[in-house]
């Protein structure tokens, strides 16, 4: 849509030798060039819009240390723990990859969730970017599921426990629950079977989040980036060819990122790494506080504010849920947050929630925090069921800017 | 645009605030006196080891604590790194015997170690563990340091901390001491280390208390056995990483300058 000028343009420069060769009988060369380099984008992104760019690299970063850590890995209770232990003290360089790897994990989902943010608050779901947002969600989804079989193959305390604590939700689904837990876990208990299961799960898992990324990044292109302003880029004057201009911005925040990356393996590695996790997997003594990683905290408070088992469980999978509904559930043909007053309050208040249903899950939900996690879950979804569908009433008489560049000069 | 900048920094923050919050989650089970704080070496971001102090250390553990205390995840091998030589290392591991297998008539045999052999375990089990201390199977050291709530300061804290009970206390089972500063103030394990049980080839004068900082110095080297090596590194990466950040951020500046 944005560039179909530039396809039929050879650059000159490539009419002979071997890129030309290859370029005729596969278009590698010129795809690249076309959505890579001369691809229009629009010329306001903000910084927001470097995660896209900072999850992939993280992406492929957790595949490449992944690796190694497979190749020295015993996906076996008897021998899990100790090899891993010898990935840390035995294998060169092994504590660094492991390092890495654990501390993508967390890095990785944090900027999955500053991502997702990103496109809830600039409207990035709406026509004609829905299947672009069903695919990041669908991603979100495969990555939980990798990133939880991953924390279980350690076998340390928190691994035998946190897959326990999955494998009694699962337990409690109505008719089908208890099959599905023996399903997953081989047993009625984390074990052997287990291991080997969430082992194959977590490297299969990775290589397709892979492919759904492709498929992800593929329909980015389709329909080109949102922006800040949410109005589509009108002519020239509204873009800039992605190279030099957000090659250059987004190496930007990659370094920046990578910064705050090295800081925590190298300096502040507790940060990540859970102590009780370096205590081998017990099955007859139970921690004192069993809790997820913190990218699973809000979550978990869903599943502890809800006073039914399964119904925490109905809440917590629908949590995610309901955002697969949102293009639908939202009515308003105006994206951005920057000009729906309204909804912009609201998305404070979702983000205020969702943390505090995070902090909710590290206290159990008990006392106050039952309190405050009901309140929060009953925002949660009303935010999604009821305050979305009817923002759209309360958005009459907004004027959009003409166009991006127009838009920009007004700002400054 | 401007509260869309707020809740940008809002969301930011309360992701780092559940960050920093989780690292100190530590449950600690039991009532115990707080442990009074001790500098250490490798304390902070840029602490590093005293290898003098680990190779001390190392003769208490292996003098004293070994008796009881298993230190599985380490290899003889592992030792080279606190400042010892291959030779050194070969020769602490044959003083040791491990399972060999078994012999031509099918009954197991015990050999030298070697250094790619694990530390070995004084019990065989976990259970002839417990049964030879009354009950209570003596932890594994490897990680200790890590997973041990209060980490250094409580067990140099529990070392040195043995004294007179008061009169209310009752031991709550057989070979229970007490120690202000382990969990609901007892422990069973007595009272590991006294002056002069340790011989130091350096000539440092082996007090109690000498002998609990070297080989607290030595469980912390033992849990965390690259820390300096990731702070070297560390230091290396983050400048080399800003030094780039700078002239990304000059080119980023000069590629935009004619769009802004």
């Amino acid at each position: 849509m944005t560039d179909a000028g530039s396809r039929d343009m050879p650059d000159e420069r490539e009419k002979t030798g071997v890129g030309a060769w290859l370029d005729a009988r596969l278009p590698v060369v010129s795809a690249f060039r076309r959505e890579y380099v001369d691809y229009q984008t629009p010329r306001n992104l903000n910084g927001l819009w470097n995660f896209g760019a900072i999850l992939t690299v993280v992406l492929l970063v957790m595949l490449a240390t992944g690796i190694f850590l497979a190749i020295n890995y015993t996906p076996t209770a008897a021998g899990a723990f100790a090899s891993v232990e010898a990935i840390e003290r035995q294998v060169p360089s092994g504590w660094l990859l492991r390092s890495i790897h654990v501390t993508g994990a967390s890095m990785f989902l944090a900027a999955l969730y500053i991502h997702l943010f990103r496109g809830l608050y600039y409207g990035s779901y709406k026509a004609p970017r829905e299947m672009l947002w069903l695919s990041g969600l669908v991603l979100l989804a495969m990555v939980m599921f990798t990133a939880f079989a991953g924390y279980v193959l350690p076998w340390g305390q928190m691994s035998y426990w946190g897959a326990d604590v999955a494998g009694k939700a699962v337990d409690a689904i109505p008719g089908v629950g208890p099959w599905l837990e023996h399903f997953l876990q081989g047993a009625d208990a984390p074990g052997d079977v287990s291991l080997h299961r969430f082992f194959i799960l977590h490297m299969v898992l990775a290589f397709a989040v892979l492919g759904v990324v492709g498929v992800h990044v593929a329909a980015l292109h389709v329909t080109g980036s949102n922006n800040p302003l949410g109005i589509e880029p009108t002519g020239p004057r509204d873009t800039v060819p992605f190279h030099p201009y957000y090659t250059s911005k987004d190496a930007l925040g990659l370094v920046l990122f990578a910064l705050l990356f090295a800081v925590v393996v190298f300096f502040l590695p507790n940060v990540v790494f859970e102590a009780e996790n370096f205590r081998p997997a017990n099955p007859l003594h139970t921690p004192a506080d069993i809790e997820p990683e913190w990218y699973f905290l809000p979550f978990y408070g869903i599943l502890q504010s809800v006073p039914s088992k399964f119904g925490g469980l109905l809440a917590s999978v629908g949590a995610i849920l309901v955002l697969f509904l949102v293009p639908w559930l939202d009515r308003s043909p105006i994206r951005s947050a920057r000009f729906r007053p309204f909804y912009r309050v609201c998305m404070g208040l979702l983000v205020v929630c969702f943390i505090l249903l995070g902090f909710v899950g590290r206290h159990h939900a008990q006392g106050g925090w039952m309190i405050a996690g009901r309140v929060a879950v009953v925002y949660y979804f009303a935010h999604f069921l009821v305050l979305l569908p009817l923002s759209a009433r309360t958005e009459r008489g907004i004027v959009l800017p003409d166009g991006i560049a127009d838009a920009g000069r007004r700002g400054a | 645009m401007r509260g869309g900048m707020r809740l940008r920094f809002g969301f930011l923050l309360g992701l780092l605030a559940s960050l920093a919050d989780i690292s100190h989650a530590m449950a600690q089970a039991g009532p115990h006196d707080r442990p009074p704080h001790q500098v250490w070496s490798f304390e902070g971001p840029l602490g590093r080891f005293d290898l003098s102090a680990v190779q001390r250390g190392y003769a208490v553990y292996a003098q004293v604590c070994s008796a009881c205390h298993g230190m599985k995840a380490m290899t003889y091998g592992d030792l080279a790194a606190m400042g010892l030589t291959m030779e050194q290392v070969s020769r602490i591991a044959a003083t040791q015997q491990v399972p060999g297998g078994v012999d031509a008539q099918g009954d197991p045999v015990t050999r030298a170690a070697t250094p790619a052999d694990h530390f070995r375990d004084p019990f065989a089990n976990p259970e002839a563990a417990a049964a030879a201390n009354n009950g209570v199977a003596p932890p594994d050291q490897s990680r200790l340091a890590l997973v041990y709530p209060g980490g250094p300061d409580r067990i140099y804290a529990v070392l040195t901390g043995y004294r007179e009970p008061p009169a209310a206390y009752r031991p709550s089972h057989a070979g229970a001491v007490y120690n202000p500063y382990a969990s609901g103030r007892e422990i069973a394990m007595p009272p590991p280390l006294r002056d002069g049980q340790v011989v130091y080839t350096d000539g440092t004068p082996a007090t109690a208390a000498q002998e609990a900082r070297d080989v607290t110095t030595f469980l912390a080297w033992v849990a965390q056995p690259h820390l300096e090596a990731r702070h070297r590194l560390g230091m290396q990466v983050v400048l080399y990483l800003l030094f780039l950040a700078v002239l990304v951020l000059l080119l980023k500046r000069r590629v935009w300058s004619d769009v802004h």
